[in-house]
């Protein structure tokens, strides 16, 4: 029974990190580069919701639109200011920069916000599901997390695949070139990219802080580090590949911490990560990875 | 080129004398006053601990002074901010010496308290931290304790819930990255084997792994433990609670010192800390008269009702009346003379405090008292006697 237990915990966890490393995955499929940044845009979501929910006294669900606009705004911002100028620079000066970007937003954080952390309150009111007796608890955080998970995945899919947009940017990543002369507007194709990544990112904050309650400048750092490297398991840039690669991290880690050891978790995860970037040096479901980092 | 360089170096050393002057400026009337110098955080993030060390001991020196000094020689007290960094701490060790410190109450919190010390041991000047807990503050024979050290906390844990018989099954999850936290279990666990209950579970965690404790949460509820021992810090303490909460899993919680600061934790749902326990050497509202009056003018100063680090420093400052009462000391003889008569009387003394009656010293600078729980009652610290 807590093997289940465990498994939904892993499944809820690894949902998360999917959603992060949704916003990972695309603005490197689609832009080429690492926005190291992205995990802290989660950050500021949270401390977007949390001010608009628990000071002003707002309802969850308008809490969470207002924090997706603003990130969405953020996302933009920071790709206008940082990254679009760095177009044709080397990758490696746009690497430091977002580097620099998510020091920043950490930084600023801290400044407003002060080092106490914060007590995020729950935005999901679903009641938890009691099974079997009592012996196995699902949170209404999991309850909601997994299934929205899967929605996210589905129509981000079906967007990329089908719409007008969604080819522009399949375009944009096979080939910027070519995608200018087809008539694609680069620039906007990766602004749309970088809003939809933000938005993604306030959507994981909402459901990361809900769980995982404290929230303090550097929440957003770990699950960051931990969501690109779901991206790169599950194949970076392949939409369903960090989907993949999310959900299993997530199992792992609770999986690993439970039957082996609640101090080696992180370092079985990156084992793993390890052994399959050996085995399959572009993850689950990468394509083939030009040389840029 | 020569001339040039030998030029600066002459000027370089009158500059140097002129500054080394004012370094050794005479102390003024050194020889009728004792004086008692403080250093602890009063800006910064640990701000909240040094202010109420700050007032809590300049309460009891006023009321020393009033009621015709040590010995008839009055008490000078100065108080410098470290803002909890080592290096300021060193920099206002130095200010204080320049004053004519002859006794350290400080530092407030351990990190400070380790560069501190350095400096103490090479001056042989007596110290008395009120709240450092850290073992390594206390390193030398010059310093003392008023709090339990890290581990001293883990073993009066262990007492105190074998004592009270708060139950037989005990879960615990610590910060296997942390030397608080980790100093602090093994300690207790080391001593839960003389006691008449059994650790069924205990599980760590590390800075990197904070935020998701289901793990070790559902270890510690398959393990039938009916209490869970928690030497952490309270932000993380607040997840553990909301993420037992979520799992319908309530045992009795009981952490150290750490845990005090939880109800101060912004939006965080007080009713999760309904019924925690918190070994800490002191309640506010304990109804003796001493603690009650101690409260009472305390919040006539500094408008907050005391924590523990100002009772720690109130209990601080008559502990070093003790010492000189019972040494002989005065204010006319060496520092390195006030020290040794005073240290070699802290083991002889006992002092019965605000942070617990009947305290002792060994010669290592540990104290020794009673522990002391308090419980959250209807969001408030309540003595759990």
């Amino acid at each position: 029974m807590s093997f289940i237990s465990y498994l939904i915990n892993g499944i809820s966890l690894g949902s998360v990190y999917a959603i992060i490393a949704l916003g990972y995955t695309m603005v490197y499929g689609i832009a080429k580069m690492l926005n190291f940044a992205h995990g802290d845009v989660i950050m500021v979501g949270g401390y977007i919701i949390f001010t608009f929910m628990s000071t002003l006294g707002l309802s969850p669900i308008l809490s969470v639109l207002i924090g997706i606009i603003l990130c969405t705004l953020l996302g933009l911002t920071i790709e206008h200011i940082a990254y679009k100028p760095l177009r044709k620079a080397p990758s490696l000066a746009v690497l430091i920069t977002a580097i620099g970007v998510s020091y920043f937003l950490q930084n600023m954080a801290l400044l407003i916000a002060g080092a106490e952390s914060k007590s995020f309150s729950s935005v999901i009111s679903v009641p938890p599901l009691s099974l079997a007796e009592g012996r196995l608890t699902i949170s209404g955080e999991t309850l909601v997390t997994i299934p929205l998970c899967i929605i996210i995945m589905v129509s981000l899919t079906i967007f990329v695949r089908k719409s007008k947009t969604g080819r522009g940017m399949i375009a944009v990543s096979e080939d910027k070139d070519a995608a200018v002369l087809m008539g694609i507007n680069v620039n906007k194709t990766i602004a749309i990219t970088f809003a939809i990544g933000s938005a993604l990112a306030a959507i994981a904050s909402a459901l990361m802080f809900s769980t995982y309650s404290n929230l303090s400048s550097t929440s957003g750092a770990m699950p960051g580090i931990k969501a690109f490297v779901a991206a790169v398991f599950g194949g970076i840039g392949s939409v369903p590949g960090a989907m993949i690669g999310g959900i299993l991290l997530g199992i792992i880690e609770i999986i690993s911490r439970a039957y082996i050891s609640t101090q080696l978790g992180d370092a079985i995860v990156f084992l793993v990560l390890i052994i399959v970037l050996l085995v399959k040096p572009t993850g689950i479901l990468g394509k083939k990875i030009q040389e840029k980092v | 080129m020569k001339k040039r360089i030998f030029a600066l170096v002459i000027t370089l050393s009158f500059a140097m004398l002129s500054l080394a002057a004012c370094g050794t400026k005479e102390t003024a009337d050194g020889n009728e006053k004792f004086y008692i110098g403080g250093i602890g955080p009063i800006t910064g993030g640990a701000a909240v601990y040094g202010q109420h060390v700050k007032d809590a001991a300049a309460l009891a020196v006023k009321e020393i002074n009033d009621a015709g000094g040590i010995n008839g020689y009055m008490i000078e007290y100065r108080f410098e901010d470290d803002v909890h960094d080592p290096e300021k701490a060193v920099n206002a060790y130095n200010t204080l010496k320049d004053w004519g410190m002859q006794i350290l109450m400080g530092t407030v919190t351990s990190n400070p308290g380790n560069a501190v010390k350095e400096e103490t041991y090479a001056d042989n000047m007596f110290m008395l931290t009120p709240s450092g807990s850290a073992p390594e503050v206390i390193q030398y024979d010059n310093a003392f304790q008023v709090c339990f050290s890290d581990p001293n906390q883990g073993m009066a844990s262990a007492q105190y819930i074998a004592n009270k018989g708060l139950a037989t099954k005990v879960a615990a999850i610590y910060n296997s990255s942390d030397v608080y936290s980790t100093g602090i279990y093994e300690k207790f666990a080391e001593e839960a084997k003389n006691q008449n209950f059994d650790i069924v579970s205990a599980e760590a965690f590390t800075d990197d792994s904070d935020t998701d404790f289901m793990v070790q949460l559902q270890k510690a509820k398959d393990s039938g433990a009916e209490l869970l021992f928690l030497p952490i810090y309270y932000e993380e303490a607040t997840l553990i609670l909301t993420q037992a909460n979520a799992m319908d899993f309530k045992p009795i919680f009981f952490g150290c010192d750490g845990l005090d600061g939880i109800l101060g934790v912004d939006n965080f749902d007080l009713s999760l800390a309904e019924g925690v326990m918190l070994l800490t050497p002191f309640a506010a509202d304990a109804d003796d008269a001493k603690t009650q009056k101690f409260v009472e003018d305390f919040k006539a100063i500094n408008g907050d009702i005391p924590n523990q680090f100002g009772a720690d420093a109130y209990d601080a400052i008559y502990i070093i009346k003790a010492a000189i009462e019972k040494s002989g000391v005065t204010p006319d003889m060496s520092i390195s003379d006030i020290t040794d008569g005073m240290k070699e009387a802290m083991t002889q003394i006992t002092v019965d405090g605000l942070t617990g009656a009947g305290m002792t010293w060994e010669a290592t600078g540990e104290v020794n008292k009673a522990p002391m729980a308090v419980v959250i009652e209807d969001g408030q610290y309540v003595s759990a006697e």
